[in-house]
């Protein structure tokens, strides 16, 4: 079990952290799901490649769970390179030698953007649990606001995996208009029992640790850094696979010849789960943690947008969407499994939309979408190569 | 999705033999059907050739449904919107006349419900396109004449214990489907390796002497 370090400052000082801050719901507070208002907020964000005349080729990246928006700069507090380095990049299928890419860490998030670690202008105290609860749609809300304040009108592409895939659906049905192509990967159009069941047992791991504090650990100086690590570890076997796993650790011991008969960590799969859960309680806030699963659950296109019936969600002013969907799932992923992903290829065929939608077989489960697949990667490129000549953007300024 | 029919005049992409225009000789038959500017829904679209020579040429909307995964990404990797799925599962989403043209090529022997799935693509296209290898074509008849064993020829190269192609029909039934389901015939080709045979497609010529038949339908 990791120890509890409470000396430990959250290392994410906001305005220490590299890439822009803006300030938005200034003037009128932004709206959320719930009824709540927001506002003033900030939204963390970087910004990879350059904007072209008639701003038409600005991609927006949108970030899983415990993501943020360092998707091709080294972490900032881990160090590691950037998360989507594998798709995104110079030559890279999101090419940005070609696309202006733009991530933002989502509302609720922890490393930036406005969440409940951030200090409450109203108390000058952090918000905690005071932080009105977030949904995907409120996510996205203040993307769009992000995407005006740059003086976009309309994105090229919005892409994300798992819950970015959430926000990419989100943007397509929400703002149909804003969207030129859309490629929601590995993701669902609600969140499962099953899922919304895991992440319940994260929340509870965190609630559980006396060092919550009720939520209220920042001000007490404590951190639940052993109930956020236990949360981390559950959540990362559902990221993997059987036979990921198997391949990877087998039943191999760690660095012993024999059981121990004891409840150290006999496995190298256990001592492997527990630097996962050390590691990440030193780059997430455990509220965060809270508030991003908790908006993940509430996620449910259908009954939001579509009075219950998906294609619904997709039509606008009685016609088919007229965004260009690209969908991609992993044979491997039982999080977001397949059929999730043919769910909304049917909604988007119910009302004649232009789809594609590939399964990439895989067996390196849900975190394969972040991983070095190059079948995923060669459709993703030619699915954008197809929309650019469509959109009228030009070929790579320059060949490499 | 269409089981591979070895045949002269269908070579597999990239061989010179029998492709015109950059396809294969079939698929230039049913593309020459289609009018300029439609929007195309090609069911079993293979490796997308269709698709590519009809946004290409004819500036058709085109989209595809392939059963294949390393057919969809092959079409997908060359921008073209196309989904992995099932004629038989995935046709009944689709609204009524989604489309001007759904195309069938060389596939429907293969389905377990042909009639059901003709029924889809009337409804879901204003037209279908749909060619079948013809089982009544001489050389086929002949053979199970003299051999007495299931047919095996050069474009239904498949013994008959591993053949996809499991409701076989000749032109002549093909025909009667039609009429039986209430659907018009517009134009059809009936053509062998040589070339056309004939536009009749009630002529028993085209029963005896085409090696395939490409037909245009709509709903009476």
């Amino acid at each position: 079990m990791p120890a509890s370090n409470p000396a430990v400052a959250l290392p994410a000082d906001a305005a220490s952290l590299p890439g822009y801050r803006v300030t938005l719901g200034v003037d009128r507070p932004m709206r959320l799901d719930s009824g709540a208002e927001l506002g003033p907020f900030q939204v963390a964000y970087q910004t990879y490649g350059t904007l072209n005349a008639d701003r038409s080729n600005a991609v927006l990246v949108c970030h899983a769970l415990t993501g943020d928006h360092y998707v091709l700069d080294r972490h900032p507090v881990t160090g590691k390179p950037g998360w989507w380095e594998m798709l995104v990049g110079p030559g890279r299928p999101v090419d940005t030698d070609r696309y202006f890419v733009i991530c933002s860490n989502v509302i609720g998030g922890c490393m930036g953007s406005t969440g409940p670690k951030e200090v409450d202008p109203a108390t000058s105290q952090p918000y905690g649990l005071g932080f009105p609860v977030i949904t995907i749609g409120d996510m996205v809300r203040a993307q769009k606001l992000l995407i005006e304040h740059l003086g976009i009108e309309k994105l090229f592409c919005v892409i994300g995996g798992s819950m970015g895939g959430m926000q990419v659906l989100q943007w397509a049905v929400a703002y149909p208009e804003s969207v030129f192509a859309a490629v929601p990967i590995a993701t669902a159009a609600r969140h499962s029992a099953q899922n919304i069941a895991f992440h319940e047992v994260g929340r509870q791991a965190i609630m559980a640790d006396p060092d919550w504090r009720g939520g209220n650990y920042l001000l007490e100086d404590t951190r639940p850094h052993r109930g956020l690590a236990v949360a981390r570890m559950a959540a990362h076997i559902t990221y993997l696979s059987e036979p990921a796993l198997h391949r990877k650790f087998g039943r191999n011991l760690q660095n012993r010849q024999s059981v121990t008969y004891g409840f150290d960590a006999d496995f190298q799969v256990e001592s492997y789960l527990r630097h996962q859960g050390i590691t990440f309680v030193e780059r997430f806030d455990a509220n965060s943690y809270l508030y991003i699963t908790r908006a993940m659950d509430y996620f449910d296109l259908a009954a939001d947008h579509g009075g219950g019936t998906l294609s619904n969600a997709f039509r606008v002013d009685g016609r088919g969407t007229p965004v260009r969907f690209c969908l991609a799932s992993f044979t491997s992923d039982w999080l977001f499994p397949t059929p999730e992903s043919r769910a909304i290829v049917h909604a988007l065929n119910a009302v004649a939309a232009n789809v594609s939608f590939v399964e990439i077989r895989t067996d390196k489960g849900h975190d394969a979408f972040l991983l070095d697949e190059p079948e995923f990667h060669q459709v993703i490129r030619g699915f954008l190569e197809g929309c650019a000549e469509h959109r009228g953007l030009t070929a790579r300024r320059q060949p490499r | 999705m269409s089981p591979p029919l070895d045949d002269v005049s269908a070579p597999r992409a990239g061989a010179g033999n029998g492709a015109v225009g950059g396809i294969r000789f079939d698929l230039k038959l049913i593309a020459d059907m289609v009018e300029p500017g439609s929007r195309v829904l090609d069911v079993g679209c293979g490796d997308g050739a269709l698709l590519a020579y009809l946004a290409r040429h004819k500036g058709v909307d085109g989209r595809g449904i392939e059963l294949s995964m390393d057919g969809v990404h092959r079409c997908v990797t060359q921008g073209l919107p196309v989904i992995q799925g099932d004629a038989e599962t995935d046709l009944k989403d689709y609204p009524a006349e989604a489309f001007d043209y759904v195309i069938l090529s060389q596939t429907l022997q293969a389905m377990r419900e042909p009639r059901t799935v003709l029924q889809s693509l009337t409804r879901i296209g204003r037209r279908a396109i749909v060619s079948v290898p013809n089982f009544g074509y001489w050389r086929i008849r002949l053979q199970l004449l003299l051999t007495g064993r299931m047919p095996v020829t050069e474009k239904l190269g498949y013994q008959w214990w591993e053949t996809p192609n499991i409701h076989f029909c000749t032109i002549k039934d093909l025909v009667s489907l039609t009429e039986e389901m209430g659907l018009t015939i517009e134009r059809c080709l009936i053509v062998n390796r040589a070339g056309r045979i004939t536009g009749h497609a009630h002529s028993g010529f085209a029963n005896l002497l085409g090696e395939q038949g490409v037909f245009l339908l709509r709903r009476t």
